[in-house]
């Protein structure tokens, strides 16, 4: 049982769904990216993405285009995004990269060193699961997250469920990551759909982006993923405020989620 | 070659995209075997290469070109004489057809030198359907002729800011469009790049360049040419080139890559001759990388091969030693640029001069894929400094 599975069998016990926030590691620097990691966790994030910054991240929008690109000119590496984010205590933490990043130096090297710096799942987006046994010999020590898009066929989504540990990523639209002002149609009935097909907790992301977003899904599904509305606050707040406005707006996230089962 | 039923050419190649984008794949794949198995599709396809595109086109011996150069007898394999001026209309035919077949109507694609947005805007114009072609902002301004071209033709040119402002970047937008829009979208990929089924589909559209050039060669030569040469980016002129000779072992394959400022420079798009394995925009194939595996900026006076990756059917020549890659700097291709005006009185593009630059030094009876004509590489080649030197100085950049 990795400390993903844990932390959602507590989740499942106390009737609450998770808090899952993205950021990108080095964005807008190393140290303010450390106080935003804790920030995180202080507002009560039960998982945390940390992503991995690469040139071109095709599944992503121009949030985190734009933070992975300004990482990348700071400075930020996998070592150095690892050891980073080795000390967060508390959620569970997942690593989000592309399959370019994991292959560089070998599939087995990166989860290996990941695992080592307390990650136990990872979220790589142009890694099908396909793909992934084919570079992935046997057990990575990570559970490898399976993602289910709008697109995804019945017959393939059955396929892709399978297996046990970690969660399922539900992409909530055809499309590239964003902060967006509504929900999809239809999103509640996509969601029971996949939990109709696996035990696995399902979480929610790409275009979570408010409060009002996070309380309507966490009535159905297991937790959602927040990642570009927090470039966004990061931004605006500038270096000096980001880890304090982060960890509001978090905290606002995590009363409307739990609020959302009662 | 036929890849895997994953799409892998040995290691190279695969599917290696966001999950939004698989069921597309898997789509694309079932439409073209079908259109494979369908005669119609055939006749069709032949027919609009015949009467649109103006097909086959001439196996070309030039003369004065071999009497500069080293080589008995030199052959141009005149693609440049296509409708739109390039190879790149064969492959976008195809997939025109194809999209139909899909019941797509909204076309978009990526384009470097613009000759695949050209030929894209076309193939959209002819057969009714909506047209957005991504292209760098740098290249925009290098090949400013193609953007009007395509504008003329109906398509929105969608210009594309982030990272190197090239095709590469061209590329990430074109696959976002298509995620986000994949229900309505064919995505026409330009090279024998991308996830599979791209890599396969292009080849055999463009392997009638090979097909017809061998087929020429046995009949006016009564033999086959010693070496085969193209340029490659992508590299979908040369594997069109090579598909039809691969199983020649007498035949020497020669893929010329851009040099930019030198290999050792680092300014350059040499990916068989100074990368490694790597994934990049849906296949895993030689990428120009650091050690971290980010993808490294190229540089290429060419915009159609200023590119990182490569197709992966390539790198599995490469390996494999069927196809030897060899690079060439800007000046190179420069100077055989003005030498291929001059001598023959054809003016080719940037991309192909670097095939012709490669070529001048081979012995034996050379073939060489003219793939494109240069007239949209005019104010590049004008503002280089070796051309203004004779007028200006030699302190000249562009």
């Amino acid at each position: 049982m990795t400390a993903i599975d844990e932390r959602f069998a507590e989740l499942r016990r106390a009737n609450r769904p998770a808090l899952m926030p993205y950021l990108c590691a080095g964005f807008p620097d190393a140290a303010t990216f450390r106080s935003l990691l804790r920030a995180a966790a202080d507002a009560g994030s039960d998982l945390v993405e940390i992503g991995v910054p690469f040139s071109d991240p095709i599944a992503d929008g121009p949030a985190i285009q734009h933070a992975s690109h300004e990482a990348l000119v700071a400075g930020a590496t996998p070592d150095r995004a690892l050891a980073w984010s080795r000390d967060l205590a508390g959620p569970a933490k997942v690593v989000m990269t592309y399959a370019n990043v994991v292959l560089a130096r070998g599939a087995a090297a990166f989860f290996r060193r990941a695992s080592a710096a307390g990650f136990s799942g990872a979220i790589i987006p142009d890694l099908t699961p396909e793909a992934a046994r084919r570079h992935v010999n046997g057990a990575s020590g990570l559970d490898l997250i399976p993602m289910i898009a709008p697109t995804t066929t019945p017959a393939r989504m059955r396929t892709l469920v399978k297996g046990r540990g970690g969660f399922v990523y539900l992409v909530s639209v055809a499309g590239v990551t964003g902060a967006r002002r509504d929900l999809p149609a239809g999103l509640e009935a996509f969601v029971q759909r996949v939990k109709r097909e696996t035990p696995r907790p399902v979480c929610v992301g790409f275009g979570i982006a408010t409060t009002a977003h996070a309380a309507a899904v966490g009535r159905y599904a297991d937790g959602v993923i927040v990642g570009s509305a927090l470039v966004r606050i990061i931004r605006e707040a500038g270096k000096r405020h980001a880890a304090r406005n982060v960890g509001i707006f978090l905290g606002r996230m995590r009363r409307a989620l739990d609020a959302s089962r009662r | 070659m036929k890849p895997d039923r994953h799409g892998y050419f040995g290691e190279w190649g695969g599917q290696y995209v966001p999950e939004t984008l698989m069921p597309a794949l898997q789509e694309l794949e079932a439409a073209y075997r079908d259109a494979r198995r369908d005669p119609a599709f055939g006749r069709e396809l032949r027919g609009l290469l015949r009467d649109y595109s103006g097909r086959p086109t001439p196996l070309y011996e030039a003369k004065r070109l071999s009497a500069a150069w080293k080589a008995d007898r030199v052959f141009l394999k005149r693609e440049d004489l296509n409708h739109t001026g390039a190879h790149k209309i064969n492959n976008a035919l195809g997939q025109a057809l194809l999209a139909r077949r899909l019941g797509k109507k909204r076309i978009i694609a990526e384009t470097g030198a613009g000759q695949h947005g050209v030929a894209t805007a076309t193939v959209c114009a002819l057969f009714g359907l909506e047209c957005r072609v991504y292209m760098g902002v740098e290249d925009m301004k290098r090949q400013a002729p193609n953007v009007q071209r395509m504008r003329l033709l109906g398509a929105e040119v969608a210009p594309v800011e982030s990272g190197t402002k090239t095709l590469k970047d061209a590329t990430n937008e074109a696959i976002r469009d298509w995620v986000t829009k994949v229900s309505t979208t064919h995505y026409i990929i330009g090279s024998t790049v991308g996830p599979h089924p791209y890599p396969l589909l292009v080849r055999d559209f463009q392997s009638v360049i090979g097909r017809e050039a061998r087929a020429q060669s046995k009949k006016k030569l009564g033999r086959l040419p010693d070496v085969v040469v193209a340029c490659v980016g992508g590299g979908s002129n040369s594997m069109g080139m090579f598909h039809a000779f691969r199983g020649d072992s007498r035949v020497k394959l020669i893929g010329v890559e851009a040099a930019g400022k030198g290999v050792r420079s680092g300014a350059h798009a040499a990916t068989l001759t100074a990368g490694r394995p790597g994934v990049l925009h849906g296949s895993r194939s030689y990428l120009l990388q650091d050690a971290n595996g980010q993808v490294t900026g190229t540089h290429s006076i060419s915009a159609g091969l200023d590119y990182p990756g490569v197709g992966p059917e390539h790198s599995f020549l490469k390996d494999s030693g069927r196809a030897t890659y060899v690079a060439v700097t800007d000046s190179q291709a420069l100077d055989a640029f003005r030498e291929c005006c001059r001598l023959e009185g054809i003016i080719p593009a940037l991309e192909t001069s670097h095939a012709l630059a490669y070529a001048r030094r081979l012995k034996g009876i050379v073939l060489i894929c003219l793939s494109g004509r240069g007239d949209k590489d005019l104010a590049t080649v004008m503002n280089s400094p070796s051309t203004r030197s004779g007028q200006k100085g030699r302190d000249d950049r562009h």
